[in-house]
């Protein structure tokens, strides 16, 4: 499978269900990619899937992509490949790349599971820019016939905020968009803060776009619960120490890194959050409090 | 040993907090204090049929005295002959120390006896230790001092020579003596400690009693699975027993016939020396009881309230137990009786120095393994009553020769070097001590009947005491040791001797290289992500890691970043840290802790070496960490620390008070214009002088842990310490 064909089928995948995450699709590509594989040994098919992650975390800048990439690695080879016929290696390794694909797909409606019952009737949500996940979480709360409403922040540049009022009054939930600016003043009136995250690292921040890192910060000025819903495949083994840590490539869309233009013109389209200022993170793994966050990537990466 | 504060299960009071537990049951107390006295007057009968099995218990690894005549002049010589090199080189090892003019000095007095532990005075015991050795040991005299006085003779010569051989040939006697003989040389320093032994001649006057209680010592062993039980049983008892006995003495003052009566009517030929082999404990504490004979009275009333407290505790506890037992299946008689003492916790003695019973033990154990017990210095600030304070003016070979025997001459120059403060800083001081034991291995001999793997293992107690004595081990020397037994228990059978030295010192050397030097670049390789173009880097004292790192970010990137080098009295490490980092061109600014506030605006990131991380995600460190991570968190700079895996430990520290280090106080003594301020604050009786070694930051203030495993926020230290246990 050349590098073009992966990248078309990634696209594809996008294209064909908008509802599938980036990572996702990532998955998707990358187990077809290694069903393709044409290679002689493991560690070669290990390396050629580097390079696939790589190609694709080019094509999608955001964090996901690539750590989905990463788990995905990390958890069709974590298990004993002592098989001296390597085409059988190669269907374990498929398998367990179609179970992870099946675990990943179902992790949303496990997450919606678990984080539906905090919210309480009459609890007035405020969110922030466009995220699957919490729509289905609200969802769920809706079929569990639970009433509320949501403020939703506009999110510029792209106005990812809007997109999600229209997916929330599909839904029947009263939703207010806000501006970016109205945090602080919002903040007040709202019961917690639901968010999603498009990378969760080792310190147990999170990754999201820009502007989530200053509702975090209103929210803890105020004694508001600021909640993260994430899938774990979101989880990336990164550290950023603050926002100048993050690096580059995640902070900047990949069409734009590619024109190699001065970044200091450019906005950046995710900022990080501290651990300290999350007071739960929904994963399909559990309720974690952040620093758990780093408990299970070293189960998973030591 | 780290083991006996883990988890917040068993918070560790400070032994003073625990002991004003005490008097919060006074009402247990009271009943259980009248029938304490009782059981002694109404013993006797009981009391002779329990006492031949009391020796039974106290040498468990001497499990076989009865040994048939033959091997053991056999073991003798072997002992003697391995040691024997080593005592001559002890004395190149003591002068290459530094320490040579004390180690003779004291030669005399402490080569009479390498089981005299008294004052150097009297030339009776050096006598008396001479006089023995023909006795005893006799015809194994001449192995032992005839290499070594052709070794000794081309070094030095002088008084040390003569004394020395004839210390040697004590030594041997002593040797043998404690080889065959169990623990009479124990009972001999105890008699002699207490100064009541006129006329007693303590190896003989015990060889005879000894000998004859073996065969009843033994009797239980064959008796079946049920005889530990048994003996721990009676042990207990006899324990109580002894308590009570020694609380009658001290309640009657001076030597007691009736105890003598009491407990040997077989041997009544000799009332007295019959009398001494039960009195050691009450002579173990006979200093304490010996300095404050009549002002004591109402402490050794309240003493003696608490014991018999506990002791109605502890007897309650046993039948509780005995019921458990009885009542649970009986095909498990053995594991009912362990199981209660793996859950209680114990406090390592190095952290209840106010706790007079604790000590007692300990200079109980250090006594049985014939290391020298260092006497604490000054007063202490009342806060840290329970830690030991020692001067590193009187280092402990000063006071006593320690038994070249016994203690490894590489072992007694390392411990010098810790307690002077010559090697210093956690990552070296576990690499000297396991470069130490490697050259302790190699020069290893198992003696005859004995296991490698078990008798080595004994072999490193008694100089992890001394290093212990010497300077509290570091949490990295703490898992090192914790590893290096496991490795040495854990050798197969099969293995010859040669064999397993070489395999040891193969591990030992994977060990350094694997945890330390390896672990280092790792973590410099992981930290050199964390420097950026432009970063000014505020580092505290002088860290080995945290020196290297920025060393090889310099080195790797060349570009510009700054290090703001931050120090403090009175160890002045920083500017070690300046050195090495100025000499490779790295951009530095020094300033003192006091200035940090003024500094960390400029900062944009802080860089700590750690000496140890626990459980809880706290960062124990040199004092003045937490003082920088704290600025550092009111400032919003990053706090990184560099810490390999190994210096993880599991235990639970929420402040600096319960455990610490008290380094010497007189290095708080200043010299201005040529007169020492603080010089004379020991005579001041309100002025007391801290001087402490570490502090603990708690886990909030840190952002993030560099380790040879990656980046992990210092609360999951947990989990590393798991998955670690898991590996190994």
């Amino acid at each position: 499978m050349s590098t073009e064909d992966l990248i078309e089928t990634f696209r594809a995948q996008l294209r064909d269900d908008p509802d599938v995450a980036s990572a996702v699709a990532a998955i998707r590509a990358l187990l077809g990619f290694l069903r393709q594989d044409r290679g002689e040994t493991i560690q070669g098919l290990r390396n050629s899937l580097r390079d696939a992650i790589d190609t694709l975390s080019r094509v999608d800048s955001s964090v996901a992509v690539s750590s989905g990439g990463e788990l995905f690695l990390r958890f069709i080879s974590l298990t004993s490949l002592e098989y001296s016929d390597y085409s059988k290696c190669k269907e374990i390794m498929i398998e367990r790349g179609e179970i992870f694909l099946t675990k990943v797909s179902l992790s949303r409606n496990k997450i919606a599971k678990l984080c539906h019952p905090f919210i309480r009737d009459g609890a007035r949500i405020l969110t922030h820019a466009y995220s699957r996940v919490v729509l289905r979480v609200l969802e769920a709360a809706v079929e569990s016939k639970k009433r509320f409403s949501v403020f939703v922040t506009e999110s510029q540049p792209d106005e990812a905020g809007q997109k999600m009022a229209k997916a929330l009054r599909k839904l029947n939930i009263p939703v207010t968009v806000i501006l970016d600016a109205a945090v602080g003043y919002i903040m007040e009136k709202v019961d917690l803060v639901l968010v999603g995250a498009e990378g969760v690292v080792e310190s147990g921040g999170i990754i999201n776009k820009i502007g989530t890192n200053q509702i975090a910060v209103c929210a803890k000025a105020q004694n508001k619960p600021f909640y993260v819903v994430a899938e774990s495949f979101k989880f990336v083994r990164l550290f950023p120490l603050n926002q100048q840590d993050v690096p580059d490539r995640f902070k900047y869309k990949a069409d734009t890194l590619k024109t190699g233009q001065n970044l200091t013109e450019e906005h950046p389209w995710i900022d990080y959050t501290s651990p300290s200022l999350i007071t739960l993170l929904f994963t399909d793994l559990g309720v974690l409090t952040p620093s758990a966050v780093s408990d299970e990537l070293i189960k998973l990466y030591l | 040993m780290e083991k006996c504060m883990a988890r917040p299960s068993a918070p560790p009071l400070p032994a003073s907090r625990r002991r004003h537990l005490g008097p919060a049951l006074p009402a247990m107390a009271r009943p259980a204090a009248p029938p304490a006295p009782g059981p002694p007057r109404s013993a006797p009968p009981g009391a002779v049929a329990l006492h031949p099995p009391r020796f039974a218990p106290l040498r468990p690894p001497r499990g076989r005295p009865a040994l048939p005549g033959p091997p053991r002049p056999e073991r003798c010589r072997g002992r003697a002959r391995q040691r024997a090199p080593g005592v001559a080189r002890d004395r190149r090892g003591g002068a290459a120390g530094g320490t040579g003019n004390g180690r003779r000095g004291t030669g005399p007095a402490g080569g009479a006896a390498g089981g005299t532990r008294e004052r150097p005075a009297g030339t009776g015991p050096a006598g008396r230790g001479r006089g023995r050795d023909p006795g005893t040991a006799g015809p194994h005299r001449g192995d032992v001092t005839a290499p070594r006085g052709g070794a000794a003779r081309p070094r030095s010569r002088g008084a040390a020579g003569p004394a020395g051989g004839a210390a040697g040939g004590a030594r041997a006697a002593w040797r043998s003596g404690r080889v065959s003989a169990g623990p009479a040389p124990v009972h001999g320093d105890r008699l002699r400690d207490t100064g009541t032994g006129p006329g007693t001649r303590p190896g003989r006057a015990h060889a005879p009693i000894i000998l004859g209680g073996n065969p009843e010592g033994a009797a239980p062993v064959p008796a079946g699975p049920q005889a530990p039980e048994l003996s721990r049983e009676e042990k207990l008892q006899l324990r109580k027993e002894k308590k009570q006995q020694k609380k009658k003495k001290r309640s009657e003052k001076g030597p007691s016939t009736e105890s003598a009566e009491l407990c040997a009517p077989p041997e009544a030929g000799q009332p007295r020396a019959a009398a001494q082999p039960t009195s050691p404990p009450a002579s173990a504490d006979g200093p304490g009881d010996s300095e404050k004979p009549a002002g004591g009275k109402s402490k050794a009333e309240l003493r003696a309230e608490r014991r018999a407290k506990q002791e109605a505790e502890r007897a309650q506890k046993q039948a509780r137990k005995a019921e458990l037992s009885q009542a649970a299946t009986t095909a498990k008689p053995r594991q009912s009786p362990t199981e209660p003492q793996s859950l209680v916790k114990r406090l390592p003695e190095h952290v209840q120095v106010d706790d007079p019973a604790a000590q007692r033990k300990l200079a109980k154990k250090l006594e049985r393994q014939q290391v020298p017990l260092r006497q604490d210095y000054g007063t202490k600030v009342n806060l840290f009553s329970h830690l030991h304070q020692y001067s590193r003016k009187k280092p402990l070979t000063q006071q006593m020769s320690i038994p070249s025997t016994v203690i490894h001459p590489a072992v007694v120059r390392l411990g010098l070097q810790y307690s002077q403060g010559i090697i210093n800083g956690s990552n070296a001081r576990c690499i000297a001590l396991l470069e130490v034991f490697k050259q302790l291995i190699r020069d290893y001999t198992t003696p005859p009947n004995e296991e490698l793997s078990r008798d080595l293992v004994a072999k490193l107690k008694p100089h992890i005491s001394f290093l212990n004595q010497c300077r509290p081990l570091s949490a990295s020397m703490g898992n090192a040791i914790k590893f290096l037994k496991k490795e040495i228990s854990c050798l197969p059978d099969t293995l010859r001797e040669d064999e397993a030295k070489e395999k040891l010192q193969d591990v030992i050397d994977k060990y350094l290289r694997e945890k330390i030097v390896l672990a280092a670049e790792a973590i410099s390789r992981s930290a050199f992500e964390k420097i950026n173009d432009h970063d000014v880097i505020l580092v505290y004292g002088c860290s080995s890691l945290v020196n290297r790192t920025l060393c090889d970010a310099h080195a790797k990137k060349g570009h510009a970043f700054r290090v703001i080098v931050v120090d403090s009295r009175p160890r002045l490490e920083g500017r070690e840290t300046l050195r090495r980092l100025v000499r490779r061109g790295i951009h530095c600014t020094y300033v003192m802790i006091n200035a940090i506030s003024y500094v960390l605006p400029e900062v944009s990131k802080v860089l700590l070496g750690a000496h140890a991380l626990l459980a809880n995600g706290s960062v124990m460190s040199r004092v003045g960490t937490s003082q920088i991570a704290l600025v550092s968190k009111a400032y919003n700079v990053p706090v990184l620390v560099c810490c390999e895996t190994y210096k993880f430990c599991e235990r639970v520290q929420t402040d600096s008070f319960v455990s610490n280090e008290l380094d010497d106080p007189d290095d708080l003594i200043v010299l201005r214009k040529g007169q020492a301020q603080l010089g004379g604050w020991a005579e001041n009786k309100s002025l007391r002088l801290l001087n402490l070694v570490y502090d603990v930051t708690p886990p909030d203030l840190v952002d993030l842990v560099i380790t040879d495993l990656g980046m992990i926020p210092c609360t999951s230290v947990p989990v590393v310490l798991r998955v670690k246990n898991v590996d190994q």
